[in-house]
């Protein structure tokens, strides 16, 4: 294993980037996700890669759409407000089944918001990143090590399935130093015969498309990759079970949620109360089956969230109701403390 | 304790986020679990910077510290925000040659150290912080010469190395205090 | 004996523009270019959204469908992918480079990214059935101006060559038109200069083609040529508006 250096989640993103083949990156400055950018800026030109701060997020979305659209691996980066911007080419990607690694460090919305940490985009990354029905594989890091490894297999994903892979952090991920190994395992990415890379007057013309104007050829395409999606939630649900053995309450949290929790969990063990977590690491696709399988013998589910209760409703869907879920939570930038958990856990005990 | 908090305050320009970077670095090179966290805000000097530090034989679960085991307050508006929030038993470094006034609380240990007067005074005004830090570490029985260089050595990057000899300095200077 | 060709860039498919359109013009000369400069296995296009959406399917190079107004962002992205080996270049109306995608094309234009833009001003909105385009002539009945452009309504239209000319980035600019046959031949012209800039990794190259729109103007197709004499050269004049290389040189 390779020394642990101390590192920003925003640069470990980068360097995983990096590590991965990643040459291309386009990004407009917008705290808290600037470093990623800074970064790439600094490292690019050294390794003969291409840093461009573009004139806008939908710019930098669309570059992102011509690199990949030749088949090479290609980032941007952003923050809340940024990626409703990049929404419009989100939706574009998904309509070309094009890969590509978007970063969302979040923070306080609706509108400018603020600048500090928030999870309140997570129905916009797993539900409505865009027009029409399409999802991005959504990825929740919850350490800084995890910011890289996510990074490097949000990379390896989109490439599979031909499709974004999101991660989604936040501003105390993206700002937080912790020891990191840059030790990566990196898969070859896949051919990609599809490429837009020049005829070479060698092959009929690559047409990379999001357009069909005869509904069923649409409708043909929109069924196939929902094909693909359901592949998507067999094969590549992650989620990290603590305490989860014995517990007669659980917690539902990811990202910096989860960290808050566990500190919750730890002081809540101490004083006899049986409560384990649940902490999705895909949001989507959600990991259903654990939550399932909890309902069976919990009595209570407390979904902690930086967000006015968005990841509720999918534990809720994944649960059937079947145990009541009730929701914990700070928003507008502010972080639940651990003494806010432990409350509301033993409020669920009563 | 297996656990230390660390919450370090002054204003930007100060050097809190780099004295928080030594404290976490020393950790890590010790084989401790660490995590170091700023605020962020849209000022990048002046006004108000913190920075969380966790240094733990345990994993660190949030790195947020809202009841610090240390407190570091380098200005006044520091020591009124975070005085009450030190657990009791806990430490408070302060800068006293800022700090106008004493910490009132009797149930924790404080240590007024005239900082930026000895900064100024011993030739590397910029160092406050660092005395500070070598003080923080001597109170808690972890000022190792060896091991402060080699982390210094780490923190800072090669080509400001001709500031690891003044850092030492202002360390060696605080942890004698 | 053969005395009149399809180019090979150009794919063998009915095109689907209006009869008098200049589209096709358009399409064949900068067809022809790749051919005469040996480019189309190394070409690779990027459509819009407007009338030419489906321009992806009647060149035989590579193409990409890009978001309305972003081709110049997506062009980048490719051209930056492999800068020696891909010539890039975008097909864009008047709605598309000049109203929704103004600042993808000033940025573009002001990296002097080394691409081609063949920009079709027809002064409307030709595929959703006939609006105010950015380049519609004052007082212009339009769908979305059905009592004229009223300037101090809508403001004034846009001319894209010499706005760009401003800029210290692009390598070429030129405004041509495709209403006779010597206009054609002059446009052909501008459109291979504009290819070999790139080749020659010179930057960017925006050829402006005045284009005709009898559909939505309204007219037949002989007089929308005229319409193009009498009303659009006046307002948006022919000539190079940039040559960076050619003043360097003097």
């Amino acid at each position: 294993m390779s020394e642990k250096i101390l590192m920003k989640g925003n640069e470990a993103i980068a360097e995983a980037a990096i590590a991965a083949g990643c040459r291309h990156y386009f990004g407009y400055p917008i705290t808290p996700q600037t470093e990623v950018a800074a970064y790439m800026a600094k490292k690019m030109p050294k390794i003969g890669g291409t840093f461009l701060q573009a004139e806008s997020e939908i710019a930098a979305i669309n570059m992102v759409y011509g690199v990949s659209s030749t088949g090479k691996r290609v980032m941007t980066s952003s923050s809340s407000p940024g990626i409703s911007l990049k929404g419009e080419g989100l939706s574009y990607l998904a309509g070309a089944d094009l890969p590509a690694l978007v970063v969302n460090v979040q923070r306080g919305g609706p509108g400018l918001g603020g600048i500090q940490p928030s999870q309140s985009d997570y129905f916009q990354a797993t539900r409505g990143a865009g027009h029409g029905d399409f999802h991005m594989i959504v990825l929740a890091p919850n350490s800084v090590q995890e910011m890289a490894q996510l990074t490097v297999k949000g990379f390896e994903l989109a490439d599979t399935y031909r499709m974004t892979a999101m991660i989604l952090a936040d501003g105390t991920l993206g700002q937080m130093m912790e020891p990191i190994s840059l030790d990566f395992d990196i898969a070859p990415a896949p051919a990609k015969p599809w490429a837009t890379t020049g005829t070479k007057m060698e092959r009929p013309h690559n047409i990379v498309n999001s357009l069909f104007l005869k509904p069923e050829e649409l409708e043909k395409h929109n069924f196939l990759r929902y094909d693909r999606y359901r592949t998507i939630e067999e094969n590549e649900v992650m989620y990290e079970e603590y305490m989860m053995e014995d517990a007669e309450i659980c917690v539902a949290a990811f990202g910096i949620a989860s960290r808050v929790s566990k500190n919750a969990i730890n002081e809540a063990r101490k004083q006899g109360i049986k409560v384990g977590m649940i902490r999705p690491i895909t949001l989507w696709p959600f990991p259903k089956a654990p939550f399932m399988k909890a309902a069976e013998k919990v009595k209570a589910i407390l979904s902690v969230e930086l967000s006015m209760g968005q990841m509720i409703e999918d534990v809720k869907l994944a649960c059937e109701c079947k145990v009541p879920v009730t929701l914990c939570n700070r928003v507008g930038g502010m972080i639940p403390s651990p003494d806010q958990v432990l409350k509301a856990i033993c409020d669920l005990q009563k | 304790m297996s656990t230390k908090q660390i919450l370090l305050s002054g204003f930007g320009g100060q050097g809190i986020l780099f004295a928080g970077k030594m404290l976490a670095y020393k950790g890590m090179m010790e084989d401790k679990n660490v995590s170091w966290l700023p605020s962020y805000g849209p000022e990048m000097r002046g006004g108000t910077a913190s920075c969380s530090v966790i240094v733990s034989d345990e994993a660190v679960g949030s790195p947020i510290v809202s009841n610090p085991d240390v407190l570091v307050a380098m200005n006044l508006p520091s020591l009124d925000r975070f005085e009450d929030s030190v657990v009791p038993g806990g430490m408070i470094f302060y800068d006293s040659s800022l700090v106008e006034r004493p910490v009132k609380r009797s149930d924790v240990v404080a240590y007024p150290i005239p900082a930026t007067k000895l900064a100024g005074e011993n030739g590397f005004s910029t160092l406050a912080n660092m005395i500070l830090v070598g003080k923080i570490l001597q109170a808690l029985g972890e000022f190792d010469e060896e091991k402060v260089l080699n982390t210094l050595n780490k923190v800072i990057p090669p080509k400001r190395a001709e500031m690891i000899e003044a850092n030492m300095k202002a360390m060696k200077l605080g942890a004698e205090l | 004996m053969v005395v009149f060709d399809k180019p090979h860039a150009l794919a063998d498919v009915p095109l689907h523009y209006c009869p008098g359109c200049t589209h096709g013009i358009v399409h064949r000369l900068v067809a022809e270019v790749l051919d005469e400069l040996g480019i189309e296995g190394k070409a690779i296009g990027v459509a819009p959204v407007g009338c030419s959406v489906m321009a992806y399917d009647y060149f035989n190079c590579d193409m990409i469908e890009a978001a309305h107004g972003r081709a110049p962002a997506v062009a980048t992205g490719v051209k930056r992918a492999d800068p020696d080996e891909h010539i890039v270049f975008t097909y864009q109306g008047d709605g598309d480079l000049a109203s929704i995608g103004m600042a993808e094309t000033v940025h573009a234009a002001a990296r002097n990214e080394n691409i081609t833009i063949i920009f079709i001003n027809n002064a409307i909105y030709g595929m959703t059935g006939g609006q105010m385009a950015p380049t519609s002539l004052p007082n212009q009945v339009t769908q979305t101006s059905p009592y004229g452009r009223d300037v101090k309504a809508c403001g004034f239209p846009i001319r894209v060559c010499e706005l760009l000319s401003e800029l210290d980035g692009p390598e070429y600019l030129e405004r041509v038109t495709v209403n006779n046959v010597k206009n054609i031949r002059n446009a052909k012209k501008a459109i291979k200069k504009a290819f070999q800039n790139q080749i020659d990794k010179k930057g960017f190259s925006l050829i402006e083609v005045l284009s005709s729109c009898p559909t939505n103007w309204g007219m037949t197709p002989q007089k929308a040529l005229e319409w193009i004499d009498e009303k659009m050269i006046p307002y948006y004049p022919l000539g190079v508006y940039k040559d960076r290389s050619a003043k360097e040189e003097k």
